[in-house]
């Protein structure tokens, strides 16, 4: 049984040595399960073998102008298009302050390869492949939510909030395009 | 519960198990004697219907499993061949899809048996919360289900559906990249999707134990929507509601059984009997019907609202539709459990249930003309139901007098001879 001078010690406000080993133990402990937690969150990421395919070349020389293909980057689909003069123009001549997501052709273009535009083929809104040469725009028009596109691929109407988005690439040489 | 175990061990070895482990008593208590309200009209054997239907989800699920293979390359076959040479396969998988759809249509009945019947004001808060967890759970168990056939509706389903994190801004992207294991769906979501398709049934088993454990401490609510005062007011679930509940089962199993037998795929859509293909999208896709009012509240956001932009927007407001449904129980301010007696809020309630039908049916129009201001004008009701509507007619409105007891209620309606039998009992419906 504990003595009178003993309770009073252990009444003592000031945290003592088993309040400090409590915390430090818990701590611990928490860290631990954290460190476990994390390996098993992120097995969910992309693997080493999805991001292996994280860059593709592609030869540009087989599509006409007014033609366009769609091909496979990281499993997204990209649209490569052969723009006519009259899209290129009809895209260059659209004003800033039409546009919700402002953007020049000249900004979603390489200089001196203006025909080619290659962009991303899921809409930005939630991801379906927009159908090519439909729409209020005379670019893409997307089936789920009806969200139009201008021939530069500028979001114009429906409930799309963005551009659809470029993929990082460059021109190796004329015919041959590096994408990612 | 009020309720002493009237258990007696039979024999000698019943008597060892229940002094190791009381479960015959336990189950003799909450399975057989529980008192339950002697006036419960058939929207009540939703809950056993409920119940009936996650088991018959899990076992030919389970079924299934030992038959499908979840590889892009062998999924879309393996449902082919699960439903042409496998014995029995055709009816096992047809029960299984069509399960899905009488789940749901058995949970929505269930949800607006709830709302008109205050189902979930105090004491039963909690019953009515995990009530909602359950749903979320079925949405999401659903939602992976139908991504497993890999078909182009499944492919763009799941495209869709998880985009719609990555609405959220900043930690969107990197959240959507680790839940579909891939820059895109693939075989990585595919074969999580299956693992989680499996997993989330018996989570839901759980939830639905701790369900029934709310339900059995304040017991059931009843049409009358006053609390049971005596044992006058209260019969023994078995026999009562074990046969009635039985009978609703086999009811129950008549149009789920014609849609097995005579229109397996009448309620899905012919593009998901076309192999994924990420490269094309179908030219009109829809979700399953049972989702249909909440992708209609999700397509109907289609403007920025200040600085939140419409995607972000439309995901706000699909998420919120599901989540004002965990406040209802504070929202609704009137003192009158049972709509019976609220004449005003009959009217709003109705309207309510006619706009949701109204939504489904958005949900599946083309997203264009007078359908996508229908779209903004439904929505817009669904949120003023639960925001504006409620909080505000508890203040307003004058109830109708309650009866002063279930009894009451009861023998009100009957002849006084068979007004003590709960069969005769009619309803205030």
């Amino acid at each position: 049984m504990a003595t009178q001078s003993n309770l009073a010690h252990q009444d003592a406000p000031q945290p003592g040595r088993r309040d400090f080993l409590y915390i430090a133990a818990g701590a611990v402990g928490a860290v631990g399960v954290a460190g476990v937690t994390w390996p098993l969150i992120n097995q969910l990421n992309p693997d080493a073998s999805v991001l292996a395919l994280a860059s593709i070349e592609f030869d540009l020389s087989g599509i006409e102008e007014g033609q366009s293909v769609t091909i496979k980057w990281r499993g997204l689909p990209v649209f490569v298009r052969h723009r006519t003069a009259a899209e290129i123009a009809e895209a260059q001549a659209v004003p800033l302050s039409d546009l919700k997501d402002p953007e020049t052709d000249e900004q979603r273009t390489k200089p001196g390869h203006e025909q080619w535009l290659i962009m991303i083929a899921n809409c930005t809104h939630l991801g379906c492949v927009p159908v090519g040469e439909s729409g209020d725009f005379d670019g893409w028009f997307c089936p789920c939510h009806g969200s139009h596109y201008d021939s530069a691929g500028r979001i114009r109407k429906g409930p799309a909030p963005k551009n659809l988005v470029l993929p990082p690439y460059e021109f190796v040489s004329d015919t041959l395009v590096k994408i990612g | 519960m009020a309720h002493e175990s009237s258990y007696v061990p039979g024999n000698a070895v019943e008597k060892w198990i229940d002094d190791r482990l009381p479960i015959i008593r336990w189950s003799k208590e909450h399975l057989m004697d529980y008192p339950t309200p002697k006036n419960l009209n058939y929207w009540w054997t939703f809950g056993a219907i409920l119940a009936f239907m996650l088991g018959v989800q899990i076992v030919t699920g389970i079924v299934l499993a030992m038959h499908y293979t979840p590889h892009v390359s062998l999924a879309f076959d393996s449902v082919e061949h699960i439903r042409r040479d496998v014995n029995g396969g055709r009816v096992i998988q047809a029960v299984h899809t069509t399960g899905a759809s009488m789940f749901f249509a058995a949970v929505y009945i269930h949800m607006f048996r709830g709302l008109y019947f205050g189902s979930y004001k105090a004491p039963r808060e909690i019953l009515w919360i995990l009530g909602v967890i359950i749903f979320v759970l079925m949405v999401t168990t659903a939602f992976m289900g139908y991504v497993l056939p890999w078909g182009q509706m499944s492919f763009w389903a799941a495209t869709v559906i998880t985009n719609i994190v990555g609405a959220i801004p900043v930690i969107g992207n990197p959240i959507l990249e680790l839940l579909r294991g891939g820059f895109a769906v693939d075989n990585a979501t595919l074969n999580r999707f299956f693992s989680l398709h499996y997993l989330l049934p018996f989570v839901i088993a759980a939830v639905v134990a701790l369900h029934i454990w709310a339900l059995h401490v304040p017991g059931n609510s009843n049409p009358t929507g006053v609390e049971v005062k005596s044992s006058r007011d209260t019969v023994p679930f078995h026999p009562y509601y074990t046969m009635k509940d039985l009978f609703a089962i086999v009811v129950f199993c008549i149009p789920f059984a014609w849609f097995v037998f005579f229109a397996p795929d009448i309620l899905g859509h012919p593009d998901n009997y076309i192999m994924a293909n990420s490269q094309v999208t179908p030219t009109h896709i829809v979700p399953e019907w049972y989702f249909l009012p909440f992708y209609a509240i999700l397509r109907a956001i289609d403007f920025n609202i200040f600085f939140i932009d419409s995607k972000l927007g439309g995901v706000i407001f699909f998420a919120g539709a599901i989540l004002v449904l965990f406040f209802v129980p504070w929202l609704d301010t009137s003192k009158v459990r049972s709509g019976s007696f609220r004449p005003i809020f009959k009217w709003f309630y109705w309207l309510f249930v006619a706009n949701f039908v109204l939504l489904a049916y958005l949900g599946s129009a083309p997203a264009e003309g007078i359908f996508v201001l229908l779209s903004k004008i439904a929505t817009a009701y669904y949120f003023i139901y639960f925001l504006i509507v409620l909080p505000l007619l508890g203040r307003f409105e004058t109830p109708r007098e309650l009866p002063t007891s279930i009894s009451e209620s009861v023998l009100k309606h009957s002849t006084p001879v068979g007004g003590a039998d709960p069969a005769l009992a009619k309803t205030t419906h």
